[in-house]
């Protein structure tokens, strides 16, 4: 429907443009929501002006007729069973010029001197008339897949398909940039800048500095993002909400929140709106922090639930079911699934009387199944291992403590010392790749290494929506750099590197996740049962099949 | 009085429920091990399991599914091995995993019986499968290791010696019961030139080793192998040695254990049933088997076809859940 007033205004009103401009500006600058009329408004104008750059080439007027020619022939048949279709067209368009620069440019000097003018055109009109026949060819078969195909190769089988990589670590990619900066300005979201000089090997990723939050950039009061969803994210970037599950479960509350507040504008389906509402919200999340695994998860699963509300649904009634969707992902894949995983691994006898256990850091679900543990009776004392910057071990010391365990506290440089005294190692997951590898935080897979080395068992709790479908080898091509001043400040308060900017040769490097082979993992606790790491795919299959 | 007619119309119930008491079980089990020797202890135990379930007057489906894992319990407690409890347990599983929707309890349980007999008709055939896929791994004038006294191994053996290849074997004589004596007998009457070393001899004789063949009395989730003690070491040395290790077992074996380490093995494995009973201390006890972890192993050779270790937990999930 958007697209057919696109179309039909594209023809008739070319001159409009300047005049509308002013007053799009102010509605930016004022941080109201564009209106639909005035956000196709700027995609038009937006196309004009990659047209009249394209008009200076040389084949630029060959161009000019082969785009107008399916633009029009779209405009008049612009009927709902070709709604689909006519989105590929004005973007298989430019991608279609593209592509045939190079066909008529490897043509072009190489004929010139022997065909005349009149030959020529002729050659045009004929594939123009082959690349029509092709397009109506593929309206008749694909239909809905064109839309999805959009990035991939138009008609002409020259260019092989390429995979599209996340735009989070192409950082040193400057079209990539672009794109992105051009996307958030159409969601009206600020662009976050980079801080800092960025280690070689991991220039491909964001870094950020805590003192710039995201917020400071956006205009009070903000009508564009939800005011739930701006203390959220102001909440990820200052690290008060931290830990995979903690940040999943706030998500989805303030997603219940923006829910309860949201009504369907008129003629719009509350199944495509709310979607689009969510987009700039997770662009804005995304800026803040980048997304874990498990919030992508959640965020797959309640555009699933949305769009899948029947378009005969009354809003309150496909509001309140969206809520107790929500309401019961948290419970069933969070909440009960730790206490399965605390069930199945006291019953299970991982947790033994005399035992020692090794753990890493803060992980919420290994705390509550030593908690349970110690409440059945079990006797058995802890490890805490801790490391900077973030001494997160110091939270979970403080809770196990609080229980009653005995507890021991070192840092990570002391792991091998205390090792032959260990008898099991508990860590947490923050992901659990397809490959069977480990995401945790850092640190994680050399204490695994190390415990390998002693022949103590590692155990790896993690619930299945943590399950992602990535695979990675390595800790460099996707992980998260956090603020690199956190490394300035030491135990003693004193900062001898307050000044690493002015040294050109050096960096500071405060990564934040890293990656264990499934080697060094004896066993992975979920809440399906005990299954060994390499047989994660096998439950992620299960679980599409579910699905 | 009211009170002394309801006591003894309880003791009559009772009774009455004790259709097949224990007794019976554990003589019609020894019975199925003495008639055919040549049985898996497992096999026996589920022949058991279904003359209980034929003889069985429950009322309840629930009811009869808590007889039948009692009934399992009380075979555990004769022959303590792992397969007998894993078998019980898979009988079990599988002839619940139809629809029991009918009306007639009576109905349900044919369907139960004869599921179950389908059952027993699988595992009869298991042993010539596992051979059938693993005599193609012995190579002309190969030179086998095996370990302590297998039926499976020796299915294996007899298939190769079949089909004429030329092999010799070393057996360990596998101590407390010299079991490996039994197994150089049995080779023996095959002609294939056989040879019992010693359980410390295993490093010495590796060398002029091939392949190692053992069986097991279980293999767990993790792909690891529960057996007679003496193979932890010779999966060891082998890895060393950069031999291959192979393990032959029927699918019935897998059992739901996921030991981390020898500790982690229940004890109610670890010793024979006698000794379970009557022993006073059990540390002082020489345990009968071992857990072989699953990064040891080369490849397992089971009727579900050739799996590698790491396989056996897909296998595991789709027999279980």
């Amino acid at each position: 429907m958007i697209n057919n007033l696109f179309l039909s205004s594209s023809v008739a009103c070319v001159t409009d443009g300047p005049g509308r401009k002013d007053e799009i500006e102010r509605a930016k600058s004022e941080g109201k929501d564009l209106t639909k009329e005035e956000k196709q408004r700027l995609r038009k104008e937006k196309k004009q002006q990659k047209k009249s750059k394209e008009k200076k080439d040389d084949k630029a007027s060959q161009e000019n007729e082969k785009e107008k020619k399916p633009v029009t022939s779209a405009a008049p048949a612009s009927q709902p069973p070709t709604k689909p279709t006519m989105q590929k067209a004005p973007s298989a368009v430019p991608a279609t010029a593209p592509v045939s620069v190079p066909a008529s440019e490897a043509s072009g000097p190489a004929d010139k001197p022997a065909k005349t003018k009149a030959e020529l055109k002729a050659e045009r009109r004929a594939r123009q008339e082959a690349e029509r026949a092709s397009k109506q060819n593929k309206k008749g078969e694909t239909g809905q897949q064109a839309t999805t195909s959009k990035p991939k190769a138009p008609p002409s089988d020259l260019q092989p398909v390429v995979k599209r990589l996340p735009e989070h670590i192409q950082v040193d990619n400057p079209d990539v940039l672009k794109k992105l900066a051009k996307k958030l300005e159409r969601q009206q979201i600020p662009l976050r800048l980079d801080y800092g000089y960025k280690v070689s090997l991991f220039s491909h990723l964001h870094q950020y500095s805590r003192k710039a939050p995201l917020t400071q950039q956006l205009s009070i009061p903000s009508t564009v993002i939800h005011p739930a969803i701006v203390r959220l994210g102001l909440q990820y970037s200052h690290g008060i909400v931290a830990g995979s599950n903690a940040r999943s479960v706030a998500l989805l509350h303030a997603f219940k929140q923006v829910i309860r507040d949201y009504t369907t504008p008129p003629n719009e389906e509350l199944s495509r709106d709310l979607v689009n509402k969510l987009k700039p919200y997770i662009s804005f999340l995304n800026q803040c922090r980048p997304l874990s695994a498990s919030m992508g998860n959640a965020i797959k699963y309640i555009k699933k639930e949305i769009s899948n509300i029947p378009s005969n649904c009354k809003e309150e009634e496909a509001k309140s079911k969206l809520l107790n969707d929500i309401e019961s992902y948290i419970n069933e894949k969070i909440i009960l699934a730790g206490v399965a995983i605390a069930k199945c691994a006291i019953e299970k006898q991982k947790i033994s009387d005399g035992d020692v256990i090794l753990v890493y850091g803060c992980s919420s679900l290994v705390n509550h199944i030593l908690c349970e543990a110690f409440e059945k009776s079990r006797k058995f004392r802890v490890i805490v291992v801790d490391s900077r910057p973030r001494l997160e071990g110091k939270e979970a010391l403080r809770r196990l403590v609080q229980k009653g365990i005995s507890c021991t506290y070192v840092l990570i440089s002391a792991v091998s010392y205390i090792l032959p005294e260990v008898s099991k190692v508990f860590l947490g997951a923050h992901a659990l790749l397809a490959n069977g590898y480990v995401m945790s935080r850092v640190g994680t897979s050399q204490i695994a290494l190390v415990a390998k080395a002693f022949n103590v068992p590692v155990l790896v709790c993690c619930e299945t929506y943590k399950f992602c479908d990535r695979v990675q080898t390595d800790s460099f091509v996707s992980n998260e750099l956090d603020d690199p001043d956190d490394l300035i400040v030491t135990r003693k308060g004193t900062t001898p590197l307050e000044g690493w900017q002015n040294e050109s040769s050096l960096g500071l490097l405060n990564l934040v996740y890293d990656v264990t082979p499934p080697d060094f993992v004896d066993l992975v606790i979920t809440e399906l049962g005990m299954i060994p790491c390499t047989s994660v795919p096998v439950v992620l299959r299960v679980k599409n099949v579910d699905q | 009085e009211n009170k002394e007619t309801n006591k003894r119309m309880k003791e009559k119930r009772r009774k009455e429920k004790i259709t097949f008491p224990t007794s019976q079980l554990v003589e019609y089990f020894r019975d199925q091990m003495r008639k055919d020797p040549d049985m898996a202890s497992a096999v026996a135990a589920i022949r058991t399991l279904l003359e209980f379930l034929k003889r069985d007057k429950g009322e309840t489906i629930l009811g009869l599914r808590e007889s039948l894992t009692s009934a399992t319990d009380c075979l555990t407690g004769v022959d303590s091995s792992v397969a007998v409890s894993s078998g019980g347990e898979l009988f079990l599983r599988f002839i619940s995993l139809t629809s029991l929707e009918h009306q007639d309890l009576s109905r349900c349980k044919k369907v139960m019986e004869e599921r179950g007999e389908l059952f027993l008709e699988k595992i009869s055939m298991s042993r010539t499968k596992v051979a059938k896929l693993c005599h193609t791994f012995i190579k002309d004038g190969a030179k086998i290791l095996t370990h302590s006294y297998s039926r499976v191994v020796l299915r294996v053996l007899e298939k190769a010696a079949a089909e004429k290849k030329r092999f010799s074997v070393y057996v360990t004589e596998s101590q407390p019961d010299a079991a490996g004596q039994h197994m150089a007998e049995a080779l023996r009457k095959l002609n294939v030139p056989v040879t019992v070393v010693l359980d410390a001899a295993v490093g010495y004789v590796l060398e002029k080793v091939d392949l190692v063949i053992v069986g097991a009395e279980g293999v767990v989730e993790s792909g690891g192998i529960i057996n007679k003690i003496g193979t932890y070491q010779m999966a060891l040395c082998s890895k060393a040695h950069n031999k291959p290790f192979y393990v032959v077992a029927e699918s019935f074996k897998f059992v739901r254990l996921y030991p981390l380490n020898q500790q982690d093995v229940p004890e109610k494995f670890k010793y024979k049933a006698d000794t379970l009973k009557t022993a006073k201390n059990l540390s002082e006890e020489h345990p009968i088997i071992d857990y072989t972890p699953p990064s040891l192993i080369t490849l397992l050779f089971t009727d579900l076809g050739v799996l590698t270790p790491s396989a056996v937990s897909d296998e595991l999930i789709k027999l279980y859940l």
